[in-house]
């Protein structure tokens, strides 16, 4: 039996469609079984604009079918008329919750294929950029699924929380939102004065409050009834569907760039890879919380161990004549959604031959999403969609 | 560990051009016949089954496309980029959409953005992206972003100049 159609409503499945002998559904839109309902483009479902077309035949959806579009901007093609540096302050808009790690993995395909080597000290300031980044963008998920069903303080407190890590932000790099820290070579500032203590204090207070969240959202009847046994990943479909980051490791994987393939001072770092067996909303959400309060671990981790001083940028000698051999490259790192990647193919001409972002939204919110959403209940649909947690701009750069 | 690779992928399908990047990365050419066969070699029995992205190079000058199959081994942490080069011109490649279902959606932007096409690819001619869209494939190098838009959009004038100190300079110094 389908694991879903317990979630049916409806148990007369007679008005179901039949499936046709290419394997498609034949749904006959005339016969007034089916209704066709448009979720998004904007809705509480997604972080920015995506919109699923449904097919429903009662309460259940028969057939999902992902539509993006609506941020295409086109960097890949922006990025090849652009010289390598002038590229910095571009990428970070592929993903807007979370830009460091485009600035990361950009500003390393060149340094790979340049040879160039980054100081130690930028080394230790890229991971920390990288770790707030993901500690303000799981903040900002729990706020925006624990909205998804109706805990809107949660989503006040989780927003709060996210702006004192935004300060902190702010502090080191000058932007709040964008923040093209991390270039070719390196960083571009070292750690501020204070900046230590006044990091340590906000995570202090951001511990204070999970535990609270943890009451308010993980203990409660109605948010455990909604996402227990619902919205199911099934291990086996990790490698066919290309699931990575914590909706894999819900589903028992254990794979994470930070472990597997080290970047940045990760290896000199300890901690455990988080996973779960359930594989349902819950625990996908559940996985999360347990991953933000790693992230506080290694932040204060780092900021122990960072030496003071020291270069933070290579000796690069004038940024805008970069002399980047004819070659290719890919560079991967773990962000919240899972593995974010950068292909980089250079003909050695001063611009990209061409750039390729790998976001992970974009086989967990088309392919993935599709099929997960078949029999689900239309009610669901929006907890379905956030538990993954897409970022629709990575899916059509 | 990447020349035992190697000389197991030869043994089956020849290998045209090999380049090792790292020790975790490497890029293999190989004929376009048998690319599909290889990714599939590779998939079932070398262990890469899980795929990273599936994506296009633009060689215009040589009048060719690149397609790169990037996979990836989770057991031995290692990457093998499959390079195959077609005909720019009426450019069609094989599906491999029964080796994984979520690569029907890197066939279907391809179709779209390179103007490849993947014959009996799930939807692969749907629109993806871009809406109505019936120019150049915009990917393709020979799509001139800014002359599309100066031809598309309509132009608009340029805005009013409010800046004090020019309107100062106006009316103290007119003749200037």
């Amino acid at each position: 039996m389908n694991k879903f159609e317990k979630f049916s409503f409806d148990g007369d499945r007679t008005a179901y469609p039949n499936k046709k002998a290419d394997g498609s559904l034949d749904i006959d839109l005339s016969s007034h079984k089916y209704i066709k309902v448009w979720q998004g483009p904007n809705h509480p479902g997604i972080t920015g604009n995506m919109a699923v077309e449904l097919t429903v035949c009662g309460d259940e959806v028969v057939e999902a079918k992902t539509h993006v579009g609506y941020l295409h901007r086109g960097f890949e093609k922006l990025m090849e008329r652009r010289r390598y540096i002038q590229n910095c302050p571009l990428v970070c808009r592929v993903s807007v919750p979370e830009p460091d790690y485009n600035e990361f993995n950009y500003s390393t395909c060149v340094e790979n294929l340049a040879g160039i080597s980054v100081p130690d000290k930028a080394l230790w300031l890229r991971t920390l950029a990288l770790e707030m980044a993901r500690l303000q963008g799981y903040l900002m998920w729990i706020g925006g699924a624990a909205g998804t069903l109706g805990f809107g303080t949660v989503g006040q407190w989780s927003n709060y929380l996210r702006d004192l890590v935004l300060d902190r932000f702010e502090e080191l790099t000058g932007g709040r939102i964008y923040h093209i820290y991390i270039l070719i070579g390196g960083v571009r500032n070292d750690i501020p004065v204070g900046f230590k203590q006044r990091m340590l204090d906000n995570l202090r207070e951001i511990e204070g409050f999970m535990k609270d969240i943890r009451k308010v959202l993980f203990d409660n009847y109605v948010f455990k009834k909604r996402t227990i046994g619902l919205g199911i990943i099934e291990p086996e479909w990790i490698y066919p569907y290309g699931i990575v980051g914590p909706n894999a490791r819900a589903a028992g994987s254990l794979n994470d760039v930070r472990k597997d393939y080290p970047y940045g001072k990760y290896s000199e770092l300890d901690f455990e890879v988080k996973t779960s067996k359930q594989s349902d909303i819950y625990a996908r959400a559940y996985l999360r919380y347990e991953e933000l309060l790693t992230d506080i671990d290694l932040i204060k981790q780092i900021l122990d161990k960072m030496p003071d001083g020291g270069e933070f940028m290579a000796n690069i000698p004038n940024v805008f004549n970069l002399e980047i051999p004819a070659g290719e490259t890919y560079v991967r790192s773990e962000c919240t959604r899972g593995e974010y990647g950068y292909y980089m193919v250079s003909d050695g001409s001063g611009f990209p031959r061409r750039v390729n972002v790998r976001g992970p939204s974009y086989t967990h919110a088309v392919a993935l999403l599709e099929r997960m959403l078949i029999n689900a209940n239309i009610a669901d649909v929006a907890q379905i969609m956030v538990s993954l947690h897409t970022y629709p701009p990575e899916i059509e750069r | 560990m990447f020349q035992k690779i190697i000389e197991k992928i030869n043994l089956k399908y020849p290998i045209d051009v090999v380049s090792k990047k790292s020790d975790k990365l490497m890029f293999l050419t190989v004929h376009k016949n048998t690319a599909v066969n290889t990714v599939q070699y590779l998939k079932d029995d070398l262990g890469f089954k899980h795929l990273v992205l599936l994506t296009a190079v633009d060689f215009l000058e040589q009048g060719k496309f690149q397609l790169t199959y990037l996979l990836n081994n989770p057991d031995i942490k290692i990457d093998i980029g499959v390079r195959v080069l077609i005909e720019r011109e009426s450019a069609t490649m094989e599906s491999a959409h029964s080796l994984w279902p979520t690569i029907a959606t890197y066939q279907r932007e391809l179709r779209e953005m390179f103007g490849i096409d993947f014959p009996d690819s799930p939807g692969v001619n749907d629109e993806f992206i871009l809406e109505g869209w019936n120019n150049t494939p915009p990917y393709r190098r020979d799509f001139d972003t800014k002359a599309f838009a100066a031809n598309f959009y309509h132009q608009r004038n340029s805005r009013e100049n409010n800046d004090p100190s020019a309107h100062m300079k106006k009316n103290l110094y007119p003749n200037e």
